[in-house]
């Protein structure tokens, strides 16, 4: 039995590429050691094979002939490939990750829930946007009720790759949702910008929750949302450098034109670890960061469950 | 729409004769997006009765097509945007069931509204669908036009802020459009920022791409005071869509007037089938009752069309300065020098806090002679 959890990445576009980077470099826990694709002339399988991993460009057939077979996938493929692999992964006894917007598990972001999913058989990683901001809805939903959270992400045209363009509504319904599964917002909406502009912009977030009138105003539940916000970005920024508050939470009171409603506002800036993707590409990153993250905690667990004996990798996981 | 619909006269009481006879069709369709882009000047407050009376006198001019929603389309009520007072799907129920011959259209921003906006918009009787994307980006309006079409629905592409790359770029993207289901591809001048030959040359480039297979249409602001003249020489370039806006309500300094471009096109013997003094009652004495102030070339309209910068920015740079006492013509500026495009409006924020932040960094400086650093990072906070 390995003494570490093997992953194996299907998908070696950008993003699988990305966390291949990633896993190599940042976890003690996880092993990857498996690259598979469908196209054998894919450069993230050529960079694969130069490092080292196992790969091969015949899909999830040869990756579950391999011994020893996967303990983890990451899929960084589309919504509809994940969906058609799923129940493979699931009948193997294969953990998923999954980067896609397929959705086939619960939505996981790290610092909010992943710990209660642990048990699942396959995680979503909900999309770039819902990776950034559902953590602040989640750290004002913890000290006030948030009525309503609304985000708007920005990221680079440069960025924005063929799946997204093609399905951009699938961006702002899954983060809707998540606003609300995951932040906990009673409702959520969520918006996406492309930027063209040059030199590229850097990934950013803005959140607004709609916060009850006295939470507003100077008192115990403004400065207990101000703590969890900041709080809350310490522990993204474990394991997502580049995520950063451009300026303190904005208070508002009530406003006629907001239905009456009081708002906080968060300003985040996401920019990447340019571990092979540009750092504007934050919106990348922080899908990857955060999809190695849960791998790490989920191998800690797996690990775990598996010996009997708490994992001594566990400080460098957290470190 | 209700049944029995009275013929409509057609425009008879020109004050200039028209030479040409026996055509029935309009050389040129106005669209008119009072109850569109006019939202925005409105900050989205319009109400049922407003939308019912200016639906009427539009319709009762023979306006071809009437938009509405909300001023950054279906479901841009929000905080970014700001919520409308009235759901929008209820104001475009009331056009629809207002409007006897005028077709209502609806805009559709990707990123902001979904299909199931446009699905519900279609379904309340909107049957022009709108699609609207930054200049570069058509590719995400692609999986929108197809729902469009599959839904029946009469197409028109939307290129914000066309100012911002070059003639052929543009047709390129207008390309994309057509390809995807667009029926008529608009150079969107959303900025005011075109300068006569510049929106000409577009509207050339657009129809030398797509003018076999589609139309091609101009959405002129103010901010430059050059709306109706860009809209001339669009339709002297072959734009056979344009759009205005009552009393030139809209962002920024405005739309190109419905009024004035309905007036100036039959001066110039274009026919857009719209009855001039109906339209003109219609700005005069039902919109302009309506409206607290009409749209007017400020300092900071200008510096909008002078530097590029989206024309819906404008109120919430007035707000952002108000609360943080910044100048707001300055939020512009930065606006404009940090390329932001249309539906960042959150970013007008970010940079009213910079803007405060060196404010207070160069009083500080002030007072105490030091240097001190006036960055974009934001310090952690202190016990304060």
């Amino acid at each position: 039995m390995s003494s570490r959890i093997v992953a194996a990445i299907v998908g070696p576009g950008n993003i699988g590429t990305d966390l291949m980077f990633k896993l190599m470099r940042g976890s003690s826990v996880v092993e990857p050691r498996y690259m598979v694709g469908v196209d054998p002339s894919s450069d993230g399988l050529a960079r694969a094979r130069r490092l080292g991993l196992h790969n091969s460009a015949a899909g999830v057939d040869w990756l579950l002939a391999q011994s020893p077979r996967p303990d983890i996938v990451f899929e960084a493929t589309s919504a509809r490939a994940h969906a058609a692999n799923a129940p493979r992964y699931a009948a193997a006894g294969v953990r998923a990750i999954d980067l896609t917007p397929a959705a086939v598990g619960p939505y996981v972001c790290p610092p909010i829930n992943l710990d209660v999913n642990l048990q699942a058989p396959n995680l979503n990683m909900i999309t770039c946007g819902g990776q950034a901001t559902t953590p602040i809805v989640a750290a004002v939903s913890r000290a006030v009720e948030v009525p309503y959270a609304e985000i708007v992400a920005s990221i680079a045209s440069r960025s924005a790759g063929p799946g997204t363009r093609a399905n951009i509504d699938e961006f702002t319904e899954v983060t809707a949702k998540a606003l609300e599964e995951v932040g906990g917002a009673r409702r959520g909406k969520a918006i996406i910008i492309l930027n063209p502009v040059e030199p590229p912009m850097i990934m950013r977030n803005t959140v607004f929750c709609a916060i009850p009138h006295e939470a507003a105003e100077a008192g115990i539940l403004r400065e207990q949302i101000e703590a969890n916000v900041h709080a809350m970005v310490d522990r993204v920024r474990h394991y997502v450098p580049g995520y950063a508050l451009r300026a303190d939470p904005q208070f508002d009171p009530p406003h006629e034109q907001w239905r009456g409603l009081a708002r906080v506002g968060v300003f985040l800036e996401v920019r990447g670890g340019g571990d092979y993707l540009p750092d504007y590409a934050g919106n990348l990153d922080i899908m990857t960061a955060a999809a190695a993250q849960v791998g790490d905690l989920l191998a800690t667990h797996l690990y775990e469950e598996r010996t009997g004996q708490a994992a001594a990798v566990q400080e460098v996981a957290g470190a | 729409m209700t049944g029995a619909a009275p013929s409509v006269t057609t425009a008879t009481t020109q004050t200039t004769a028209t030479t040409e006879t026996g055509a029935t069709v309009p050389a040129v369709r106005l669209t008119d997006s009072t109850l569109r882009d006019g939202s925005h000047a409105m900050a989205h407050q319009f109400t049922e009765e407003q939308v019912r009376a200016i639906v009427h006198a539009l319709d009762s001019s023979n306006v071809d097509v009437i938009e509405v929603a909300h001023g950054d389309g279906l479901g841009g009520s929000s905080f970014n945007y700001g919520f409308s007072r009235v759901d929008e799907f209820d104001l475009i129920a009331a056009a629809v069931d207002v409007a006897e011959r005028a077709r209502i259209a609806v805009l559709l921003l990707p990123g902001v509204g979904t299909i199931e906006h446009l699905r519900r918009a279609h379904a309340i009787g909107a049957s022009v669908a709108r699609i609207a994307t930054h200049c570069t980006e058509a590719d995400v309006s692609v999986q929108h036009f197809a729902a469009a079409r599959e839904l029946g629905m009469e197409t028109v592409g939307f290129l914000m802020l066309s100012h911002r790359i070059g003639p052929s770029e543009l047709a390129a993207q207008a390309r994309i459009m057509v390809d995807a289901g667009a029926q008529c591809v608009y150079v969107v001048d959303s900025a005011g920022a075109l300068v006569l030959s510049d929106a000409q040359a577009r509207v050339q480039a657009l129809l030398g791409e797509i003018g076999h297979q589609a139309q091609v249409g101009f959405h002129g602001h103010q901010n430059l005071s050059l709306g109706v003249a860009n809209s001339v020489l669009a339709v002297q370039g072959g734009a056979r869509q344009i759009d205005g806006a009552l009393c030139a309500l809209g962002a920024g300094a405005g739309n190109a007037p419905t009024e004035v471009l309905a007036a100036t096109f039959e001066r110039l013997g274009i026919r857009t089938g719209v009855d001039v003094e109906g339209v003109l009652a219609a700005a005069q004495d039902v919109l302009r009752p309506i409206i607290p102030h009409p749209p007017f070339a400020d300092r900071s309209a200008i510096v909008q069309g002078y530097a590029g910068v989206y024309s819906s920015f404008l109120l919430h740079a007035e707000r952002a300065a108000a609360r943080y006492g910044v100048p707001a013509h300055k939020i512009l500026q930065r606006v404009g020098e940090a390329g932001y495009v249309g539906g960042q409006e959150d970013m007008i924020i970010d940079i009213a806090i910079e803007l405060a932040r060196q404010r207070e960094s160069a009083r500080a400086r002030g007072r105490s002679g030091q240097l001190s650093n006036g960055g974009a990072a934001v310090a952690r906070r202190g016990s304060t």
